[in-house]
């Protein structure tokens, strides 16, 4: 294999992670303050990214046809709309099942993944067949031999790395990030020191929901095109990343994102390598078999939560 | 007349069970839409109108007193329907799969309603079933009665592999562990060439030692659907399936599951063996599944990836919820609802993971019970503290 290929293959492993780990941190988030995990997430992701593309079509209608002005209009009415979808969720289905086994929170959410993925494949016009995204960034590139740095590429990328630090800094630096992890690290006391429980719990879903929907529209617009079912996968694969990294944590989520598109990368170079006439379409049930092995082997993630149960 | 109408009598469940056979017959029966409609609320409304009056009470602690009873009057309504529609094809084909659904939901029960073993791959050990059929009715003479044996037994041997992992781990990292592998499952059918790919595979109907299931009876001038001849099996089946559930629900098996599903550490420190259980229950629930999905196939005569999705997994885990988790008799009735009424109202046909998904929610919200609540285990029947 020559280097520019290896690079091209790293690169775009990189973009995958990106989302990947991006998908993974809200998992985290919710995992921390709740112990729950929100399995819509995928789905949220899924109507971020078509919201984004009901946005571009009403600009286009309009006849706003600024790339800039539609970029920033779609990523507003995308991020907000699902900021306010994720804390909607919390309040009506995640939190009235607090005290309900653990099993039937993961349900509801499934369930209502369900119900998304289906009123867009069936209420948004022709949801069923994939839909054209728009290409809004510039379409330039580099090439070095073999490989070919795009522009766009590169600037999702970094607009990837840009959220991830900027939720990292929220967490870390802010007092609205103190008070999240209070909640994180035990509701109950944090809430005699004051802090807005419920508040807390509805933000923190706001923030992963967003997550989600910049993720939405970094895929739309790395492979121009979308459609009603990329948000299960999406959301399994995040999920997967999460408990590889360990729940909880969000340095673990990103490292799981990046391990998980990187297992992917490796499945498909390696299995036709391997094992000649297997196609790359393995990888993902090369994936999944590392993560069902990984987990008998480190059943709560790289960096596990500290964990000790109260009998 | 009182004394029929006693909480302890056998008449109040014989009189439900008359009622949903009728009800059902009815349904098989009725052609136009809007008909469909109209039977489904009435059946609605006599239902409340049952509840208001006290009836639901009675046929409950009616159908507790005579379980055995109870439990011979539906075979004997399946029995009977099917009798009614013997030379149609579709409403047979639909019995004898609400009866193989019943299976494979009985086998989920075992899992998440007593071990507490999360399984949301129901369909891919379904579909390991159905492709372990196909695969060895297409390539090895085999008698079909062991080709069903080695669905159930393949799907509980790869279950197997899952044991270790789903073990070690516990709650939401045990349901990414069989979310994967359905996934995987799905994934592998359509790039494995082998198998078919997407496409999938045609497979011959069953032959039980000369008896070709695909043959019509014929009794002189009347001929009586192939389907019939599934019904029956498939009846048989989910009679098995049913007793030996219940059986082990009542036996110290079940006790012991029980404990498991309601706090590991309690029932590790009263000497219960957790690990044995949980892989007990997981194991033979697969084989239960795999089981259905082999004679499924075969009655059929076609596999394909399709039928195995996620999405379908979900269906049967809502199937188990809306019932009643833990509580056979409820599965029976959701099953029945879920498969059939798809099928009949075509216009929900299209909607009708959204239609599922959003009655699940409704349930777990407001009646986390399910539609028929599992009951307290009554070891003495009648008996009262």
């Amino acid at each position: 294999m020559t280097l520019g290929l290896l690079s091209q293959y790293v690169f775009n492993g990189l973009m995958l992670g990106m989302i990947y780990a991006m998908v993974a941190v809200g998992f985290t988030l919710f995992f921390g303050v709740l112990d729950v995990i929100k399995f819509s997430h995928g789905d949220v992701l899924m109507v971020g990214a078509f919201a984004g593309l009901a946005t571009y079509l009403g600009l286009e209608a309009l006849g706003i046809d600024s790339p800039v002005v539609q970029l920033l209009v779609m990523t507003l009415v995308a991020s907000l709309s699902m900021a306010i979808l994720g804390a909607a969720i919390a309040k009506y289905l995640v939190l009235p099942l607090r005290l309900a086994p653990p099993l039937n929170t993961l349900l509801i959410t499934l369930m209502l993944g369900s119900v998304l993925r289906e009123t867009v494949r069936l209420f948004y016009p022709q949801g069923s067949n994939p839909k054209p995204f728009p290409r809004l960034l510039p379409a330039d590139f580099v090439s070095f031999g073999s490989f070919t740095l795009r522009a766009d590429s590169m600037m999702l990328l970094l607009a990837g790395l840009a959220a991830i630090i900027a939720v990292h800094l929220l967490i870390t630096r802010t007092r609205l990030g103190l008070a999240i992890r209070a909640v994180a690290q035990d509701a109950e006391t944090a809430r005699i020191m004051g802090i807005n429980f419920e508040f807390i719990v509805l933000l923190t879903f706001a923030i992963g929901s967003c997550m989600a929907a910049l993720g939405g529209l970094m895929n739309g617009l790395y492979y121009n095109e979308i459609n009603f079912g990329m948000g299960l996968l999406l959301g399994v694969i995040g999920f997967s990343a999460a408990v590889i990294g360990g729940l909880g944590n969000v340095y673990g989520a990103i490292l799981g994102g990046f391990l998980f598109s990187a297992l992917q990368s490796v499945g498909a170079v390696s299995l036709p390598a391997l094992f000649p006439g297997t196609s790359t379409a393995y990888k993902d049930v090369f994936a999944f078999a590392v993560v069902i092995i990984f987990m008998a082997w480190r059943p709560t993630g790289l960096i596990a939560e500290k964990k000790s149960e109260r009998v | 007349m009182r004394r029929l109408f006693d909480p302890g009598s056998a008449f109040p469940a014989l009189v439900s069970m008359a009622g949903v056979t009728l009800f059902a017959v009815l349904f098989l029966h009725a052609e136009s839409q809007s008909s469909i409609i109209g039977l489904c609320a009435g059946m609605a409304i006599v239902l409340f109108l049952l509840a208001r009056f006290g009836w639901n009470a009675l046929a409950t602690a009616s159908f507790a007193a005579h379980s055995r009873t109870a439990q011979a009057s539906v075979v004997a309504g399946v029995a009977v329907i099917a009798a009614l529609f013997y030379d149609q094809h579709f409403p047979l084909l639909m019995l004898a799969s609400v009866l193989l659904y019943i299976v494979v939901c009985l086998g989920l029960n075992l899992q998440f309603g007593y071990a507490g073993v999360v399984n949301f791959a129901g369909a891919a050990f379904f579909g390991i079933g159905c492709y372990t059929s196909a695969v060895l009715t297409n390539h090895t003479p085999l008698p079909h009665l062991l080709v069903v044996l080695t669905g159930g037994l393949m799907a509980a041997g790869i279950g197997s592999l899952l044991i270790l992992p789903v073990l070690r781990t516990y709650g939401h990292y045990a349901a990414l562990v069989t979310i994967a592998f359905g996934i995987l499952f799905r994934v592998f059918l359509e790039v494995n060439d082998a198998l078919g790919g997407p496409q999938g595979m045609k497979l011959p109907g069953m032959e039980i030692l000369g008896w070709k299931l695909n043959d019509s009876l014929q009794f002189g001038e009347t001929e009586i659907s192939f389907y019939a001849n599934y019904v029956l099996l498939a009846l048989g089946m989910a009679a098995v399936a049913f007793a030996l559930v219940r059986r082990l629900e009542r036996s110290w098996i079940g006790l012991a599951l029980d404990a498991v599903r309601l706090d590991e550490t309690a029932s590790a420190a009263f000497g219960i063996d957790v690990a044995r259980w949980k892989i007990t229950a997981f194991t033979l629930g697969n084989f239960l599944a795999g089981l259905a999905g082999s004679v499924y196939a075969m009655m059929t005569g076609f596999v394909a990836p399709n039928s195995f999705t996620f999405g379908d997994s979900l269906i049967l885990v809502s199937i188990v919820l809306l019932g009643g988790i833990g509580n056979p008799w409820g599965l029976t009735v959701a099953t029945a609802i879920v498969v059939m009424l798809p099928e009949k109202l075509q216009f929900i046909q299209e909607y009708r993971l959204l239609l599922y998904a959003g009655l699940v929610i409704l349930i777990l919200l407001f009646r986390p019970g399910g539609l028929m609540p599992r009951q307290v285990r009554d070891y003495l029947p009648g008996w009262k503290p």
